[in-house]
């Protein structure tokens, strides 16, 4: 008796060694939503199936292609009665489809492919998973739910073995991207902001003149592209928020007289030294053009200032990728006759670009023949 | 450069996982599954369709499920631990589960690192029934790991009142060992196995596993490899003294033996890492990428399922496979809160002496103060982490 005891005391504290592992059993679930209908494939280790429903036949610890292939309609139909797929009208219908081999870090698993289709549009998807509980209660379920290219991922084991998956809530990171996004194409699409901004930029390779070097030139530039900054996040944040808000046919016309202005400019100064204190101004008001994109949007009240903050990085993104292709290139070409013509001609044709855009603009008349 | 590397293997070696396939011809061996004529398999099989038969029979669903852990323990799987589970499922969400229910969902709890709910188990039983050797012994092994040394003498000296001596002194030693008492738990263990001829195997295999790392925390690396391989005569298989007996040869440099000593056994991470530890020190490149690669396959399927009992050997990885110090740092702290084993202080120190963050390592300085712990290869990093401040 007294040893007996002992064999069994050791054989516990001897399972205290550090729990370095074959592994622990998992099943990897992967759905696909399309509408009302789901696209499914589900990894299960051929090792687990065999202790469930026995898939070696000979009994000789080899399963062959064969001897599993023997066995898939019982391993579908194990499997898929433990699997509940609903939407909120109720059940999913599950067919099962083809079975293929596969290899994850602890052996090869059975790939079971099936369809579900499902009542209506799937917006919440119930899944009730009960796969080895009874056999294995350590045994997870891994979910890997995508939709409208977002993935969503879930966990279940027999303390959560139903879960509800909302697909219309989206990840708050994704969404914060999508604003960048957004932001980014904005300013890249602006032409009316990129135009702007340029006429304001191209003498500054050559005001970098008393000391010549690039520095001096990035200063100057980073000097305007701050108040520009500074000036189109004061207004984009405070019109985003409804706290300031002003016609859109006079924000429109205004961004449109500031880009004529810019570019006159470099033929015959305007604001001479005071570049920045011009684009703070004007900046105010093309706040107010982002800002209207943004309304357009559409801003989720659950992220309000996250999606604020990350459409105007965006803007911001955007501007200096435009910023760091233009001041290399113009400072290199800067003593060129090219960029001699490029600062007055260019200029001239900005202007008279801007122009039509504020006629259009300001009287509210279509020119077919342009862009903007 | 070298994150990018591994970041662009990891993608292909996704990728490759990606991948199902219909094999090629119907006679393919596919995978291997334990053998229906295999007389533990046997065994198993005639006490599971028992208990199919009655399932509320408590006897048969705890000798199902000691079998179980046996094996879960001999073949280092942790399948069987949910298979053991399974056979208590009647009782196992009971808030007082008959007593050896309770001790072996005690069992099976301090494998998946749920000390605390081992514990508070343990704890019952024990009031229960205080003639329990075996839970007396568990709880001191569950203190142990998590630091707690009075709590474990005071189990140790349960176990002395109702076992052999053996497994009292070899209890008390594995304290007294990280408690400043190196030098005589040594001695007075060495004494007890000496005179202990006729005492079970297991546990003279734990007292030998024991006698080795004392030795080899002391610096004597002669003493501690014989002592090794008198453990390893009697248990050839048991992964853990594997695991410490090859972290000796890599001390000294002697991968090739390590290699031919955990040949076959890469399916147990722990092995698979020293493999590779191994195979680095070597220098045989291309199949250490092909080991490294595998065990990052491994950890992130591990954390895929939320698991964190492979933290310890997780840090190692970071350390010295892939040198991503930062996160070997991140993940040998926050392991260190979980247990603190002598291996558990070293890579601790290990990792903060890489990061030469001596104020990282200050939990396990004020540890080592504390308690006193002897143990060259950490009083040479902290020496080294002193020198680097």
């Amino acid at each position: 008796m007294m040893l007996r005891r002992l064999l069994l005391m050791f054989m516990l504290c001897g399972a205290l060694a550090p729990a370095s592992a074959h592994k622990p059993s998992d099943s990897y679930l992967s759905l696909a939503v399309q509408g009302e209908r789901l696209t499914g494939h589900w990894d299960i280790a051929l090792r687990d199936l065999d202790y469930a429903i026995g898939l070696d036949q000979d009994g000789d610890g080899k399963l062959t292609w064969d001897e599993i292939r023997a066995r898939h309609a019982a391993i579908a139909a194990y499997a898929l009665e433990r699997l509940q797929l609903a939407d909120d009208n109720g059940a999913c219908r599950i067919a099962p489809g083809e079975q293929l081999i596969d290899q994850h870090t602890d052996g090869a698993y059975s790939v079971l492919r099936f369809e579900a289709s499902c009542a209506g549009p799937v917006r919440a998807l119930t899944i009730g998973y009960r796969l080895f509980a009874d056999l294995d209660p350590q045994h997870k379920g891994l979910l890997r739910l995508t939709h409208d290219g977002v993935t969503t991922t879930a966990i279940f084991d027999p303390a959560h073995a139903q879960q509800r998956l909302s697909l219309s809530a989206p990840d708050q990171l994704q969404q914060f991207s999508a604003y960048v996004r957004d932001g980014v194409w904005h300013i890249w699409i602006g032409y009316d902001h990129i135009l702007f901004l340029l006429s304001l930029l191209l003498p500054a390779v050559l005001l970098a003149a008393p000391a010549d070097n690039l520095r001096g030139a990035f200063i100057d530039v980073l000097k305007v592209v701050t108040a520009f900054t500074l000036a189109h996040s004061l207004t984009l944040t405070l019109a985003s928020l409804s706290l300031i808000s002003l016609p859109s046919r006079l924000v429109e016309s205004a961004i449109a007289a500031s880009v004529i202005l810019a570019a006159l400019n470099n033929l015959y100064p305007l604001f001479r030294g005071r570049r920045p204190v011009a684009a703070f101004g004007f900046g105010l008001i093309h706040g107010f053009g982002f800002a209207s994109v943004l309304i357009d949007l559409g801003l989720p009240q659950g992220a309000l200032l996250a999606s604020l903050f990350g459409f105007n990085l965006g803007v911001e993104i955007g501007q200096l990728c435009i910023v760091a292709v233009f001041l290399p290139l113009a400072f290199l070409l800067r003593r060129t006759w090219f960029y001699r013509r490029l600062l007055s001609g260019g200029s001239l044709v900005i202007a008279l670009v801007a122009l039509v855009w504020f006629v259009e603009r300001a009287f509210d008349v279509q020119a077919q023949w342009i862009g903007g | 450069m070298h994150k990018l590397l591994f970041a662009v293997m990891g993608c292909l070696a996704a990728m490759a996982q990606a991948a199902p396939y219909i094999p090629a011809s119907g006679k393919q061996v596919v995978e291997t599954v334990p053998r229906r004529g295999d007389s533990v398999q046997q065994d198993i099989r005639r006490l599971r369709s028992q208990l199919n038969a009655h399932p509320d029979d408590v006897t048969l669903a705890a000798s199902l499920a000691r079998r179980y852990i046996a094996l879960a323990r001999s073949e280092t799987d942790p399948r069987y631990l949910g298979y053991a589970q399974a056979a208590l499922q009647p009782w196992w969400q009971q808030p007082a589960p008959p007593s050896e229910v309770r001790l072996l969902r005690a069992t099976v709890r301090q494998s998946t690192h749920q000390f605390s709910a081992a514990l508070s188990d343990l704890r019952a039983v024990l009031a229960a029934n205080p003639g329990n050797a075996q839970a007396w012994l568990t709880q001191a092994t569950v203190q142990t790991v998590q630091g707690d040394y009075a709590g474990a003498k005071a189990s140790c000296a349960r176990v002395s009142t109702l076992s052999i001596d053996l497994a009292a002194i070899t209890c008390l030693a594995n304290v007294g060992a990280v408690t400043g008492k190196a030098a005589t738990s040594e001695q007075l263990l060495d004494l007890t196995l000496a005179r202990s001829p006729n005492a079970p195997a297991e546990l003279k295999v734990w007292a030998w596993t024991l006698l080795a790392e004392m030795a080899q925390r002391r610096g004597d690396g002669a003493a501690a490899e014989s002592r090794f391989r008198q453990a390893l005569d009697m248990s050839p298989h048991d992964s853990y003294l594997q695991g410490a007996y090859a972290d000796l040869l890599l001390d000294q440099g002697r991968a090739a033996d390590v290699l031919k000593l955990l040949q076959g056994q890469e399916r147990i991470d722990a092995l698979l890492l020293r493999r590779a530890l191994a195979l680095q020190q070597a220098g045989q490149r291309q199949a250490l990428q092909a080991d490294i690669r595998e065990l990052a396959a491994r950890f992130d399927a591990a954390g895929q399922r939320g698991d964190t009992v492979h933290q310890r050997e997780q840090a190692r990885f970071e350390l010295w496979l892939r040198r991503d110090v930062p996160a070997a740092l991140a993940l040998a702290r926050k392991n260190w809160t979980v247990q603190k084993e002598p291996a558990d202080l070293r890579i601790y120190l290990e990792a903060a002496a890489q990061a030469r963050d001596a104020a990282a390592a200050k939990p396990a300085a004020d540890w080592i103060a504390a308690h006193g712990t002897e143990d060259v290869t950490a009083t040479r990093l902290l020496r080294q982490l002193k020198a680097g401040s």
